[in-house]
C-alpha cells in the first residue's frame, strides 16, 4: 500500500528525489573517499617520512570535507522540498475525495475517522518520506559504495564482508521478525488499556452504582498484566539488538586485523589500507544499522498508508449525471414514487414502497421513530443517498438525472445535528447565500426567532462562532442553522428534526413565522415530537419505512392508530 | 575502529516513542516542557525505590559494559602497532640492532623515518609477530565480547524494570480512578483525564525504558571516551574537544531558528486540522449550500502555506545533522594530519592514531544523544508531573470505620433538612425534607438543565450532602459503607452506559456471579430476550462502541434489564428517551412500569402519565428546588408547576402557545 501510494504521489518529485539520490551517492563515495587519503598519508606519509606529503593531503580532506558539508545541505533542501509536497499532494487529494463522498462513504468511514486519515496519517507518511530519502536510501548507497572503495581497496580481504553483512542482515531479520509482530500487539493492547480506562471514566456512575469497581479493578488487571507481559518481550527482544550488532562489528575489527596482518606481513597489501579498510567497514555496518532501526517506522507509515489508499480508493456512490437534465418549471415539488432504500448492508430496506408528494406552498411533515426511516427521506432528496428502487423527483425530473450543483442549489438543508462552522454570524448566515444583504439576514434571523440573541451578542451579526457552534446553546444552534436556510431563500426547505432543541413557545412561534415566510416554497420537516407538526398541511405516518397514515392532524387521529399511538406515548392518554 | 555504544534509540513500548525530540521531531508535536524538572525527576525515581538493588545491578553492568567497550579501540591500537613493527622491522636488513638501524636511517638522511623506527618495537628483519598479534587480538575479542554481553544483560534487567515500574503506576493510577469523588469526574474534562491516565503513562514508560539508561550509558561513554583519548595524546584531545562546543553553538543556533520554523509550522497545521474538521463534520452542509468548491479553495490554500512552513522548519533543523557531519569530518581531518606529524616524527605511535580516530568519531554521537535522550526525558517528565498530578488530587472521605451494611432494605428514604452546594458561594439545596415511604413513587420535573440529577447524586452518595441527613430504613447514609448505599438503589439512566463485551456480560453487570438463568429472565422481563434471540450470536454478541448492531433504545433496554437483575428496593430512573422508535419507545415505558412495581422509585419524569400519578413531585428549576407536593396540590398552588403543566396541556390541544408557555415540560425527544 504505502509503495502504491508513493509510487503515484512521488512522481511528480523524481527530479528532487534524482539529485537527492545523486548528491548522497557523491557523498558516501566522498565519506569513504576520507579513509583512502588516510591510507595514503600513513603509507606514503608517514611510513616513508614525508611531511610535505601529509599537509597536501590533509587539505585535500579539508576540501572534500567542505564540498561534502555543502553537498548535505543541498540534499536536505531537496529531501525536505520532495518530502513536504508528497505530504500536500496527498492531504489535498483524500480532502478532494472526501469532498466527493455522499452520506454512504461518510457513514462508512465516520467523520472522526476521515479527518483522522485525512491530517496525521497523512504526516505519518510525509515523515517516512523525509526519513527514507535521507537514511533509508543513503544506506544501500553507502553500503554499496564501502563494497566497491573496498574491493578496490583489496580484493583479497572483502571476501570478509560477505561474511559480515550477510550475518549481520540475518540477525537484523530474525529480530524483526519476532519484534514487528510483538509490536502490533503491544499497540492493540494499549487500545485495550485505553478502552477500558474511558469506560471506567465516562461510566464512572454505573460501575459505582452497582459497586462494580473490584470487577472493573480484575478487567483491568487483566488487560494491564497482558500489556505489560508483551512490552517486556518487545523490549528484552530488542535488548539483544544493538549489543549483538554491536558485537558483529567490533569482532568484524578484530578478524579484519588478523587477516589483514598476513596480508601486510606478505607484502600483499601496504598497512595504510588496513586502516582504510577498517573505517570502510565501519561505514557500512553503521549505514545498515541505522537504516535498519528505521524500518521500525514502516510498519506504521504502512498502517497509514493504507488507511489513506482507502479513502482515495473509493468512489462516491453518488455520481453526477452524464447528461444532467435540467427540469422545466422550478417550482420545487418534491415526489416520491413507490421509493425503497436498504442500507449497503442492512438486512431489512428502510423505507419500502413509500409514495408521497410534498407540494409548493405546502408543509409535508414526516413523522415516526428512529428505526423509521424518516431521515432517510431527507437523504434521499438530496442525494446523500440514492434509492434502491423506484425514483425521487424534484420537479418532476428524477434526482439521479439532475445536476447535482443544480439540485442542491434549489434544497435548504436545516439538519439534525445543527452544525456551524467557525467564523462570525454573519459568515455562517451567507453560507448558502453570500450575497445576501445584513438586512436579509437580519430578516432570516428574525423569522428563526434567533433575532434577539444574536442582537445581545457583542458584536451581533459580527459575533464570533466556535467551531461547531459550541459557544451558543443548543436551542440557539438550531436557529440559527433555521436562520442559514432561510438566508438561501431556496425553494425547497428540509427541516430535519431540527426543532428538538427549541422549547414548546419558540417551536411554535418559529413555525408560524416561517409559514409566512415560506411562502410557495415546498416545506418537508421531519420530526420526532407530536407537537412539531401538528399545523402541517399533510402529514405522512411512517413506521418501520412504510406509510402507516397520511393526512391532517385530525384526520389521522380518526384513521390511524399508527400516529395515536405516537401521540398518546408523547403527550400522554389524556391528550388522545 | 569500534562504534559507539548501544545508545540507539532501541523502541520502547511504542514504536513511534523513539521519534520525539530526534531530528525529526518537527513533525511531532513541539516538546512539552515541565514546571518542575527537578521535583518530578525526584518523584518518577523516588518511585523506583524498591528497585533499587537492580538498578545499582543495572548501574554497575552499564559501567562495566562501558570501559570494556572504551578499552576496546585501544587494545585493537596495539594490534595495529605489532603489524606496523613488523612492517618496519621487514624493510630492515636482519641481524641489525633497532639502534643501528635508526642511526643507518639518520646517516642516510631520512630522520623521519628514523624517529619513527626509534618510536617503535621494531625488530629488524622480522615480520610480524603473529604470537603477539594473536594474543593482544584476543584480548580485543575478550573485551567486545564482555561489552556487548553486559550491555545486553543490563538492557534485559532494565526493560524488566521499567515494564514492572509503569505497570504498578497504571495500577495505581486505575485504583486512584475508584477513590475519586464524582465531583473529580464532574469538573474535568474527560478527554484530559483519559489522557492523563493512557498517553502519559505510556510515555513514562519510554522514557524509562530509553532515557534514564541511555543516559548513563550515554554520558560514561563520554568521559570513558575523553579520558582515553587524553592518555593517548592530550594534543589531539585538544582538537576534539575544541569541536564540542562549536557542535553545540552550531546546534544552539540552527535550533533557535529552527523552532520559529516549527512554532509557525504547527499553527498552520493547527489551521488546516481546523478546516479540515469542520468541513468533514459539516460535509452535507458543505455539498448542499454549494459550498464545495469554496471548501477545496480555501483547503488549497491552506496546504500551500503549511506545506510552506513546514518546508523551511524541515530544511532549517534538517541542516543539524550534516553540520555536525562536517564538524565531525572536520575533526578527522585534524586528527588524521596532526596525528600523522605526530608518527612521523616518532612522538606517536601508527595504533594510537587508528585509536584516536575510532575514539573521536565514537564522541559525537553519545553527545547527540544526550541531547535528544535530555529532549525525551523533558517530555517524559513533563507527563509524569500530569500523572502525579492526577494521583495527589482528593480522594473521596472512607467510609466510617465500623460501618455495617444492612442485608435488606424496605425502602424508606428520608430527606430530612438536607442542605447541599456544588460550589461553596452557590447555594442549591437548602432546608430540603421529603419523606418517601416504602414503594412511593417520587417524580422529579424541571426543564433541561433543572439540575435533576443532583437529587440521583445525593442518593447514591456520588456527593455528600453539607448539612442535614439523606436516611435509609432511618439510617444515616453518611454512616453506611457507600457500597451498602448503593446496594439498594438501581439506576437506569438515559446515557445508557454499556461496556465493549457481550449482552450477556453487560446485563450480568447487575449482579455479581449472576446465572445465566437470571440474566434470561431479567432480560426477559425488560424485553431483551426477544431481540437478543434474533441477533447473530444471541446473548453472546459484542457490543462496541461504534457498534449498529444495537439500536439507541435496545441499548436502554439492556440497562433495564440490568437494573431487573439488581434487584434493588429503591430504583431511580431517567424517563427519556433519545433516538427511540415508537415502538421500542412503548416496550421501555412498559419495562421501567415492571421494573417499578413494588419498589421505591425516584423518577426523573417526562410522562404526564408517570407525574399525574406520583406520590410526590419534586419540581426543579436552575438547580433548585422550586416546589415539592402531588399533583393536585401542585396545581392548586398556581406557581411554576402550574405554568409548566400548563404550557405542555395547551400544546396537546393545539391552542396557540406562543406568547405564553415557554417552558417545556417534555424533554425533547430526540
Amino acid at each position: 500500500m504505502l509503495i502504491r501510494l508513493l509510487r503515484r504521489y512521488i512522481a511528480p518529485y523524481r527530479r528532487q528525489i534524482a539529485i537527492v539520490t545523486a548528491i548522497l551517492l557523491l557523498q558516501s563515495v566522498g565519506n569513504l573517499y576520507l579513509p583512502n587519503l588516510n591510507a595514503d598519508i600513513i603509507n606514503n606519509g608517514v611510513a616513508k617520512g614525508d611531511t610535505d606529503y601529509i599537509w597536501r593531503t590533509g587539505a585535500v580532506m579539508l576540501g572534500i570535507t567542505l564540498v561534502l558539508g555543502l553537498f548535505a545541505i543541498v540534499a536536505v533542501y531537496f529531501a525536505s522540498q520532495a518530502s513536504m509536497s508528497v505530504g500536500r499532494d496527498v492531504r489535498g487529494a483524500v480532502f478532494d475525495r472526501v469532498q466527493s463522498f455522499s452520506a454512504r462513504e461518510m457513514n462508512r468511514f465516520g467523520t472522526a475517522s476521515l479527518i483522522t486519515r485525512n491530517t496525521n496519517d497523512v504526516q505519518q507518511v510525509q515523515l517516512f518520506v523525509l526519513i527514507a530519502l535521507t537514511i533509508l536510501v543513503s544506506a544501500p548507497i553507502i553500503a554499496i559504495g564501502g563494497i566497491v572503495m573496498a574491493i578496490r581497496e583489496d580484493a583479497t580481504l572483502s571476501w570478509l564482508l560477505v561474511v559480515i553483512v550477510p550475518l549481520m542482515a540475518a540477525v537484523i531479520g530474525v529480530l524483526l521478525m519476532r519484534a514487528v509482530p510483538l509490536f502490533r500487539q503491544v499497540q492493540v493492547k494499549i487500545d485495550r488499556i485505553t478502552e477500558v480506562l474511558r469506560e471506567q471514566i465516562t461510566g464512572v456512575r454505573v460501575v459505582r452504582a452497582f459497586i462494580r469497581v473490584r470487577s472493573e479493578r480484575e478487567r483491568f488487571e487483566t488487560a494491564n498484566a497482558d500489556l505489560t507481559d508483551t512490552s517486556l518481550r518487545v523490549n528484552r527482544i530488542f535488548a539483544l539488538a544493538f549489543p549483538s550488532l554491536l558485537a558483529i562489528m567490533n569482532l568484524s575489527t578484530v578478524a579484519i586485523l588478523w587477516f589483514g596482518a598476513g596480508l601486510v606481513d606478505r607484502g600483499d597489501m601496504p598497512i595504510g589500507n588496513l586502516t582504510a579498510f577498517l573505517q570502510y567497514i565501519m561505514q557500512i555496518l553503521f549505514a545498515v544499522m541505522t537504516a535498519v532501526f528505521m524500518v521500525i517506522l514502516i510498519p506504521r507509515a504502512e498502517a497509514s498508508a493504507q488507511r489513506i489508499v482507502e479513502v482515495l480508493e473509493t468512489t462516491s456512490s453518488i455520481t453526477e449525471p452524464l447528461r444532467p437534465i435540467a427540469p422545466q418549471r422550478l417550482s420545487g415539488l418534491v415526489a416520491f414514487a413507490d421509493v425503497t432504500f436498504a442500507y449497503p448492508h442492512g438486512e431489512r430496506p428502510v423505507l419500502r414502497g413509500l409514495t408521497f408528494e410534498a407540494r409548493p406552498g405546502r408543509t409535508t411533515a414526516i413523522i415516526g421513530g428512529t428505526g423509521s426511516g424518516k431521515t432517510t427521506v431527507v437523504s434521499l432528496v438530496t442525494r446523500s443517498f440514492d434509492v434502491t428502487s423506484g425514483a425521487v423527483l424534484v420537479d418532476g425530473v428524477d434526482v439521479r438525472e439532475q445536476a447535482l450543483e443544480g439540485l442542491w442549489a434549489r434544497i435548504g438543508l436545516v439538519p439534525q445535528a445543527a452544525y456551524l462552522f467557525k467564523g462570525t454570524v454573519a459568515q455562517n448566515l451567507r453560507f448558502g447565500n453570500e450575497n445576501a444583504t445584513d438586512a436579509e439576514l437580519w430578516r432570516a434571523l428574525e423569522v428563526a426567532q434567533a433575532r434577539d440573541f444574536v442582537a445581545a451578542m457583542p458584536g451581533q451579526l459580527e459575533a464570533s462562532i466556535d467551531q461547531g457552534g459550541t459557544n451558543v446553546s443548543g436551542g440557539q444552534r438550531q436557529r440559527l442553522a433555521i436562520a442559514r436556510a432561510i438566508a438561501k431563500r431556496p425553494a425547497i426547505y428540509l427541516f430535519d428534526d431540527c426543532f428538538s432543541a427549541l422549547d414548546a413557545g419558540t417551536d411554535a412561534r418559529l413555525r408560524m413565522a416561517l409559514k409566512a415566510e415560506t411562502g410557495d416554497a415546498t416545506v418537508i420537516i421531519v420530526a420526532q415530537r407530536v407537537s412539531t407538526i401538528l399545523h402541517a398541511d399533510h402529514i405522512v405516518v411512517l413506521d418501520e419505512g412504510r406509510v402507516v397514515g397520511s393526512g391532517t392532524h385530525d384526520e389521522l387521529m380518526r384513521t390511524s392508530a399508527g400516529y395515536r399511538e405516537i401521540v398518546e406515548s408523547q403527550l400522554g392518554a389524556a391528550a388522545a | 575502529m569500534m562504534m559507539g555504544r548501544p545508545q540507539g534509540r532501541g523502541p520502547g513500548g511504542r514504536p513511534q516513542a523513539g521519534q520525539r525530540g530526534g531530528p525529526f521531531m518537527g513533525l511531532s508535536a513541539p516538546v512539552e516542557r515541565s514546571k518542575d524538572f527537578r521535583g518530578t525527576l525526584k518523584k518518577l525515581l523516588a518511585r523506583l525505590r524498591s528497585e533499587r538493588l537492580v538498578l545499582a545491578v543495572v548501574v554497575v553492568l552499564g559501567s562495566v559494559s562501558v570501559v570494556f567497550s572504551v578499552i576496546g579501540p585501544k587494545i585493537t591500537g596495539n594490534a595495529m602497532n605489532v603489524i606496523f613493527d613488523g612492517v618496519l622491522g621487514k624493510a630492515l636488513p636482519a641481524g641489525l640492532q633497532k639502534e643501528q638501524a635508526v642511526e643507518l636511517l639518520r646517516a642516510r638522511g631520512q630522520g623521519q623515518l628514523a624517529d619513527v623506527l626509534a618510536a617503535s618495537n621494531a625488530v629488524p628483519g622480522a615480520g610480524i609477530d603473529f604470537k603477539a598479534l594473536a594474543q593482544v587480538l584476543a584480548l580485543a575479542v575478550l573485551a567486545y565480547v564482555l561489552a556487548s554481553l553486559l550491555a545486553w544483560a543490563q538492557a534485559y534487567i532494565m526493560a524488566g524494570v521499567a515494564q514492572r515500574t509503569v505497570y504498578g503506576l497504571r495500577r495505581e493510577v486505575e485504583e486512584k480512578l475508584a477513590r475519586l469523588p464524582l465531583r473529580y469526574f464532574d469538573s474535568h474534562a474527560h478527554g484530559d483525564l483519559l489522557s492523563r491516565v493512557t498517553n502519559d503513562v505510556d510515555n513514562i514508560a519510554t522514557t524509562l525504558q530509553q532515557g534514564l539508561s541511555q543516559l548513563l550509558t550515554a554520558a560514561l561513554t563520554v568521559i570513558g571516551v575523553l579520558a582515553m583519548m587524553l592518555w593517548i595524546s592530550p594534543l589531539l584531545a585538544l582538537i576534539s574537544v575544541i569541536t564540542i562546543p562549536l557542535s553545540f553553538a552550531v546546534t544552539i543556533v540552527i535550533a533557535g531558528r529552527s523552532q520559529k520554523e516549527f512554532i509557525a509550522q504547527w499553527a498552520e497545521t493547527g489551521a488546516l486540522n481546523g478546516h479540515v474538521e469542520q468541513m468533514h463534520s459539516g460535509h452535507a452542509l458543505v455539498q448542499v449550500f454549494g459550498r464545495r468548491v469554496s471548501a477545496i479553495q480555501q483547503f488549497n490554500d491552506q496546504n500551500e502555506r503549511l506545506y510552506r512552513a513546514s518546508f523551511r522548519a524541515q530544511f532549517l533543523s534538517g541542516i543539524i545533522q550534516p553540520a555536525m557531519q562536517f564538524l565531525s569530518n572536520l575533526n578527522y581531518v585534524g586528527v588524521a594530519v596532526i596525528g600523522g606529524f605526530r608518527v612521523a616524527s616518532g612522538a606517536m605511535s601508527l595504533g594510537d592514531v587508528t585509536a584516536f580516530i575510532a575514539y573521536s568519531r565514537q564522541f559525537t554521537m553519545p553527545l547527540l544523544q544526550i541531547a535528544s535522550q535530555l529532549n525525551l526525558l523533558q517530555s517524559g517528565l513533563a507527563s509524569a508531573e500530569r500523572v502525579f498530578e492526577f494521583l495527589g488530587a482528593p480522594e473521596e472521605t472512607p467510609d466510617r470505620v465500623g460501618a455495617t451494611a444492612p442485608r435488606t432494605t424496605s425502602g424508606h428514604v428520608e430527606f430530612d433538612r438536607v442542605s447541599f452546594r456544588y460550589l461553596p458561594d452557590k447555594p442549591l439545596i437548602e432546608d430540603f425534607s421529603l419523606d418517601v415511604r416504602p414503594g412511593e413513587t417520587v417524580a422529579i420535573v424541571g426543564p433541561t438543565g433543572a439540575g435533576k440529577t443532583t437529587i440521583v447524586n445525593l442518593l447514591m452518595r456520588f456527593y455528600d450532602i453539607d448539612g442535614g441527613a439523606i436516611r435509609l430504613d432511618g439510617t444515616d447514609i453518611r454512616e453506611l459503607p457507600r457500597d451498602a448505599v448503593r446496594r439498594a438503589f438501581g439506576m437506569v439512566l438515559q446515557d445508557s452506559w454499556l461496556f465493549a463485551g457481550s449482552v450477556r456480560d453487560n446485563i450480568a453487570y447487575g449482579k455479581e456471579g449472576a446465572s445465566l438463568d437470571e440474566i434470561v429472565s431479567a432480560a426477559t422481563a425488560a424485553h431483551v430476550d426477544s431481540f437478543v434471540r434474533t441477533l447473530p450470536d444471541g446473548y453472546d454478541t459484542l457490543l462496541e462502541e461504534e457498534a449498529s448492531n444495537i439500536s439507541a433504545g435496545q441499548r436502554q433496554l439492556i440497562t433495564i434489564a440490568r437494573a431487573f437483575l439488581a434487584d434493588p428496593s429503591i430504583l431511580i430512573l431517567d424517563e427519556a428517551t433519545s433516538n427511540v422508535d415508537t415502538r421500542t419507545e412503548v416496550l421501555i415505558q412498559q419495562a421501567m412500569a415492571r421494573l417499578r412495581q413494588g419498589r421505591t422509585s425516584f423518577v426523573i419524569a417526562h410522562r404526564l402519565s408517570t407525574i399525574r400519578n406520583a406520590d410526590e413531585i419534586v419540581v426543579m428549576d436552575g438547580g433548585r428546588i422550586v416546589e415539592l407536593g402531588d399533583h393536585a396540590e401542585l396545581l392548586r398552588k398556581q406557581g411554576f408547576y402550574y405554568d409548566l403543566y400548563q404550557s405542555q396541556f395547551a400544546e396537546t390541544v393545539g391552542v396557540d402557545a406562543a406568547g405564553r408557555a415557554n417552558i417545556p415540560l417534555l424533554q425533547p425527544a430526540g
